[in-house]
């Protein structure tokens, strides 16, 4: 482990259910992300990935085994706590975009903030900023229902941005996407990562998995390798 | 936070007006029942008490009764003076005779009432002067021709703007002169209008248009530190003798209270409205169970959008306040609507009924209070069943 690890990941196991239907979906596991690190999680369905994102989203805690969040134990922390680290230091991004319908997605993007309890005007201001860096102010006014898929990933991606998150969890983001849209998110997200944001993404196509520097590939609930210090894919921009 | 949360929850309702505003109609229904009901009986008990107090507080009216289908005994004079004589607290006893009557003046006629009167009956039934003056003593002595004309005579027959004082009129066949002019004493709904009146002397009225001393009713006015029960026994025990009631039979005249005929009508009216305003209560608490339901429905519906709420940061706490606003400012709404509803139909109403309009701020307020407390109880369960959800399973909830 080194000192720049943003996330420590020790021995974790994660166990569904009790008794004779309990269900082992991590089997022990370990590895270490760095701060600043484009980390992609690949697998098979059902080897263990959602749930390692989840423990990693603090939405989830494990049976056993140390999660350490910028050196917080996290398994240790009430749901209150927990809550409280996701709003500081993580951004979400899901594969069914998961905006609020019927609500703008400038009002989409400000919510992070309204939950921070900032005022109106700064919410607006951050909102717009966070829409200008995926390209949507035009769109601000524009419910989920009127953007294509393309573009209501992009608000999700404006809206886990707006709070300036420490680590941006990506489940999938591309999943519901053509390749040219999925193309254009992978290139926002690395162009985020190159702010200094760490990001982690859980994904089974091998393309988008591509522009990750990390890999960890995931099998039975056990990770079954790590590929580091890969370069973002050649000819990726072409 | 809260402002947080107030802002969120009308955007809610916002997103969901039609809902909305059905989910609130039994609230509005509630409300605008309870607040009508309860405006409606103010207008009636105040129009009811008005009515009874233009008779005179704090006074006992007698009646001669009729019995049997004879005549009744008339009231005299020596029965005022023996009640102010003999019986404690009295504060003055008047009688009073009216008779129907033409009035002219101006070239103009005028059917209008004479009523036999006297300083005394004037306090008693508490009406005053607009201008001009009593009747002196020697005036109410000797029946002097003089007499103190009402609103509506002085509307109908006087030249308008001028004063009726010193000006001579005539009544039937009786010429007189106005020595003053009393101030409006009519209510609303009332079958008799107060105003048309002429006041005469007492002894002049019996003697020029009635043709005997009989007296129609006598006003007794009493002070109110005096126990009006006792009174009343007195009373009673005093017109019995002298009218010769043996004991055990029924009395020929009859005796009313009005500070007693105001209390129980008051009750009346008291138990009806509470009795009302509690079935509106009940269509309240249905409202409230609506409302318990759309929420729940909502939680359910909403499960993906609370997901979100708590992976990006949402405490627990914050969901429940959430929803719980979204309850509350609900049922406000329907309060305010049903407010407003309750203050045109009960307007409306009261002019129907010629009642009064007696609209109690205070009862609006705890009106929309309670609808906030509906919203807390009815909304905290669903609120809670929010909060406790799993943002994962809510996460994956299609």
């Amino acid at each position: 482990m080194t000192a720049s690890s943003i996330i420590e990941i020790e021995r974790v196991t994660k166990t569904y259910g009790q008794g004779i239907a309990a269900f082992q979906a991590l089997k022990g596991v370990d590895f270490a992300i760095d701060e600043g690190d484009f980390v992609a999680v690949m697998g098979p369905s059902g080897s263990g990935k959602s749930t390692i994102m989840n423990i990693l989203g603090c939405l989830d805690t494990p049976t056993s085994g140390v999660f350490r969040f910028m050196g917080v134990e996290v398994q240790a922390l009430t749901a209150d706590q927990r809550s409280l680290l996701r709003r500081r230091y993580l951004g979400f991004v899901f594969q069914g975009f998961n905006l609020l319908a019927r609500t703008t997605a400038l009002e989409n993007v400000e919510l992070p903030l309204l939950y921070r309890g900032e005022k109106k005007s700064v919410r607006r201001e951050a909102a717009l900023e966070a829409l200008d860096k995926v390209g949507l102010v035009p769109w601000a006014e524009h419910t989920p229902a009127e953007l294509s898929g393309g573009q209501q990933q992009r608000v999700a991606i404006a809206r886990a941005l707006v709070s300036s998150p420490a680590v941006l969890l990506a489940d999938e983001p591309t999943g519901n996407l053509d390749t040219e849209r999925s193309i254009e998110i992978m290139h926002l997200l690395e162009d985020l990562n190159r702010t200094g944001i760490t990001i982690l993404m859980v994904t089974h196509e091998a393309e988008m998995a591509s522009f990750a520097r990390t890999v960890i590939h995931f099998r039975d609930g056990l990770v079954e390798n790590v590929e580091r210090g890969l370069h973002a894919r050649a000819g990726a921009t072409a | 936070m809260f402002g947080a949360t107030l802002l969120l929850a009308l955007r809610e309702i916002r997103r969901h007006v039609l809902r909305s505003i059905l989910t609130t109609l039994g609230i509005i229904i509630g409300i605008a029942g309870v607040v009508t009901m309860v405006t409606l009986g103010n207008g009636v008990s105040a129009s009811i008490e008005e009515e009874i107090n233009s008779f005179g507080a704090n006074a006992f009216f007698i009646f001669p009764a009729q019995l049997d289908g004879q005549p009744p005994k008339p009231l005299k004079e020596g029965d005022i003076v023996a009640i102010r004589q003999q019986i404690a607290g009295v504060k003055s006893a008047a009688g009073q005779v009216q008779r129907a009557v033409t009035a002219f003046h101006n070239g103009q006629n005028w059917a209008s009432d004479v009523e036999g009167a006297s300083n005394d009956y004037m306090q008693a039934r508490s009406i005053e002067l607009e201008e001009g003056r009593q009747f002196s003593t020697a005036e109410e002595q000797s029946g002097a021709n003089v007499c103190i004309i009402g609103p509506t005579v002085y509307e109908e027959i006087f030249v308008a703007g001028a004063s009726p004082i010193g000006e001579e009129m005539r009544i039937n066949n009786v010429s007189c002169s106005v020595i003053g002019m009393f101030k409006t004493r009519s209510v609303g709904g009332g079958n008799e209008d107060l105003d048309n009146m002429i006041l005469m002397p007492i002894k002049n009225t019996q003697r020029r248009f009635v043709g005997n001393d009989d007296i129609g009713f006598i006003i007794v006015s009493y002070d109110s530190t005096y126990d009006s029960a006792a009174m009343q026994d007195a009373l009673v025990d005093l017109m019995r003798e002298r009218r010769l009631v043996p004991e055990g039979e029924d009395p020929d005249f009859e005796l009313v209270d009005t500070a007693q005929a105001n209390q129980a009508i008051a009750t009346v009216i008291g138990l009806m409205t509470a009795m009302v305003a509690a079935i509106a209560g009940i269509a309240l608490v249905v409202g409230g169970i609506g409302i318990m339901n759309i929420m729940l429905v909502s939680v359910t519906e909403r499960t993906r959008e609370i997901g979100i709420r708590l992976a990006i940061g949402a405490l627990a706490r914050e969901v429940r306040l959430q929803f719980l606003t979204e309850a509350v400012v609900l049922c406000c709404f329907g309060g305010m609507i049903g407010v407003l509803l309750a203050l045109g139909l009960s307007y409306f109403l009261a002019g129907v009924m010629e009642i009064p309009w007696v609209f109690s701020p205070v009862t609006a307020v705890i009106a929309f209070l309670f609808c906030a407390l509906l919203g807390i109880a009815f909304g905290y369960y669903p609120a809670r069943r929010a909060s406790k959800l799993d943002p994962i399973d809510a996460l994956r909830h299609e």
